[in-house]
């Protein structure tokens, strides 16, 4: 399969003694990204009993599969917003400092850390801060500010936003700083030589050509959240609210006979939610690095 | 002429301000969790501060008698941050240095493949691998080791565009036909010529390959393997002060790293993968 593959790739030409070089890599790549990518794609089509069928497909109907799908959307989309907004404010803020200062630095090393520091390490010590034994919850409730005693941290539309946003906000800021950085002063000048204000550089000049590069970065935030896992299975121990949740729980609960392929039906949901967003951002980066060039 | 000082200045200072505010305002968010981590497993049982668990913690006699798990799951991800990055070089290098020198027509399936696992969230990752880990399972045994395969594909599209941008840098081909003139096998091409000029790439996609591989928890959870991570998970449900403490200290630990490779000329952004998508600048024209 991976023969014929390559040997399309080299328009029909005779394969030579150069191409057995490739094969290593080609070999490996099939066994663990192509294999499973279409074990989930053809999975999604088959029944329990082997044969084709669209029940799996149907079954991406019911409503636990669809909530899940709407909660994930949402719960990725909100971040996403308000992780690019603040993270592109906070990249302007570092932006307008000395180039090679301190604080630059402590910022960029610190985003580097924390838009990695996802997973179970987050959820704990967000537990450690904001359960009913944390001590910013003690601290709000005794300033009669909090009355549910931390559980709202286990929703995934109040807790988990705001989980989330502690990777999405650093990982913003090291995608746009780039960005912001390329902002000439010459334009600025040039906008206010003309008798522009503040406000006419940013909506007429800055606000264009940063617009691309913040999009995509909203883009990468959203298909970052949408597929997270960790964090929310280490959050949230009852109930699947999101989809890679459910996802997860067709795979370690064998309650269900035939609920596999249901799991792989979802993957392939996902999958298509991912490439379309991740196409996009492709598209939008290109239009956005014509600006990047120093 | 100091009318337009006066106003430089006060925008300054307006600048001066407001870079301030918004840094200390989203430095305090991001403190307070972590705030929150030292403030916990500095407490005992009764409230009062105590530095048991970091005590602990420091105690490598203590900590893998009484949490097995612990010592299973660092050991384990210590020989993943090994193991990954050594294949993913071996694999990569080697493959697209070639593709450059003889097979040209196949670049643009190369990018493709490894650009792939983009689209392919971990998560699905590993309801497609079930099937192919049985296999490794039977050949090669159930060690959690083995999971490196699935982290290299995981790495594969950062690593991929970060040794790109090196080799492009470079003029592969007259080096190589250089050396080819002067006598060299391709061997020696490849580790006396090629590598030492792409030392700096080979180190930024190591680097990812170390960070992802340290923090990933979904693939080897569901596939009941005990890494790093997934100790954690486990030792928060029996001690989880420990498990807190762990995290904070893998955390401060990267920070340190991190923040002293950015005085060391490091390059920028380098741990967080995604942002390492961005393609190459282009040089002025």
């Amino acid at each position: 399969m991976a023969d014929a593959r390559l040997r399309r790739a080299f328009g029909g030409r005779r394969p030579s003694g150069a191409l057995l070089g490739v094969v290593p890599f080609f070999a490996y790549v099939t066994v663990f990204l192509v294999i499973p990518t279409l074990v989930v794609v053809f999975g999604a089509f088959v029944g329990h009993d082997g044969g084709l069928t669209l029940a799996n497909v149907r079954a991406l109907g019911n409503p636990a599969v669809t909530s899940a799908l709407w909660h994930s959307v949402i719960l990725s989309a909100v971040t996403a917003v308000a992780g690019a907004v603040i993270g592109a404010v906070l990249a302007y803020a570092v932006s307008t400092g000395r180039p090679d200062g301190i604080l630059k630095r402590f910022i960029t090393s610190l985003s580097g850390v924390l838009a990695q520091f996802g997973g179970v390490a987050l959820a704990f010590a967000f537990l450690a801060t904001f359960s009913a034994e944390g001590y910013l919850t003690k601290l709000l409730t005794s300033a009669g500010l909090n009355s549910n005693g931390g559980l709202w941290l286990y929703e995934w539309n109040q807790g988990l936003m705001l989980v989330y946003l502690y990777f999405q906000i650093p990982l913003m800021l090291i995608v746009f700083l780039p960005a912001v950085e390329g902002l000439k002063p010459q334009w600025r000048e040039a906008a206010e030589t003309l008798g522009g204000s503040t406000f006419v550089y940013w909506r007429k000049v800055a606000g264009p050509i940063l617009l691309p590069s913040f999009i995509g970065g909203l883009l990468l935030l959203f298909t970052n959240a949408f597929s997270a896992y960790a964090t929310a299975a280490a959050l949230v121990s009852q109930g699947s609210p999101l989809l890679p949740l459910a996802i997860g729980n067709t795979l370690s609960s064998e309650v269900v006979l035939g609920q596999e392929n249901v799991g792989k039906a979802m993957a392939l949901e996902m999958v298509v939610v991912v490439a379309i967003v991740m196409t996009a951002y492709v598209l939008l980066d290109r239009r956005a690095s014509r600006w990047l060039v120093r | 002429m100091s009318a337009a000082r006066g106003q430089r200045a006060a925008f300054r200072r307006r600048q001066d301000l407001f870079r301030w505010v918004v840094v200390t305002v989203v430095v305090l968010f991001f403190l307070a969790p972590l705030a929150g981590s030292l403030d916990f497993t500095t407490r005992d049982a009764g409230g009062h501060r105590s530095t048991q668990t970091w005590s602990t913690l420091l105690d490598v006699g203590a900590i893998s008698s009484r949490y097995p798990d612990l010592q299973t799951g660092f050991l384990a991800s210590a020989g993943l941050a090994v193991l990954t990055p050594a294949i993913m070089l071996l694999l990569l290098v080697p493959t697209m240095t070639w593709v450059r020198l003889r097979v040209p027509g196949a670049s643009r399936l190369v990018e493709f493949l490894c650009l792939l696992p983009l689209t392919v969230p971990a998560i699905v990752l590993v309801v497609g691998l079930t099937p192919v880990y049985a296999w490794v399972t039977y050949f090669l045994g159930e060690s959690t080791i083995w999971l490196a395969f699935a982290y290299v594909v995981l790495v594969l599209p950062y690593a991929y565009r970060s040794l790109d941008a090196g080799l492009r840098a470079i003029d592969v081909r007259t080096l190589s036909e250089a050396a080819r003139s002067l006598g060299a096998g391709w061997l020696t091409v490849m580790v006396r010529v090629i590598l030492p000029n792409v030392r700096t790439a080979v180190l930024s996609a190591s680097f990812l390959a170390v960070a992802l591989t340290l923090g990933e928890f979904t693939i080897a959870s569901l596939f009941s393997r005990t890494n790093l991570q997934v100790a954690m998970y486990l030792l928060g449900k029996s001690d989880a002060q420990i498990s807190v403490a762990v995290g904070l200290a893998f955390l401060v630990f990267s920070f340190v790293v991190l923040f002293a490779l950015s005085f060391a000329g490091g390059q920028r952004g380098a741990v967080a993968p995604l942002a390492r998508l961005r393609r190459p600048r282009k040089e002025p024209s």
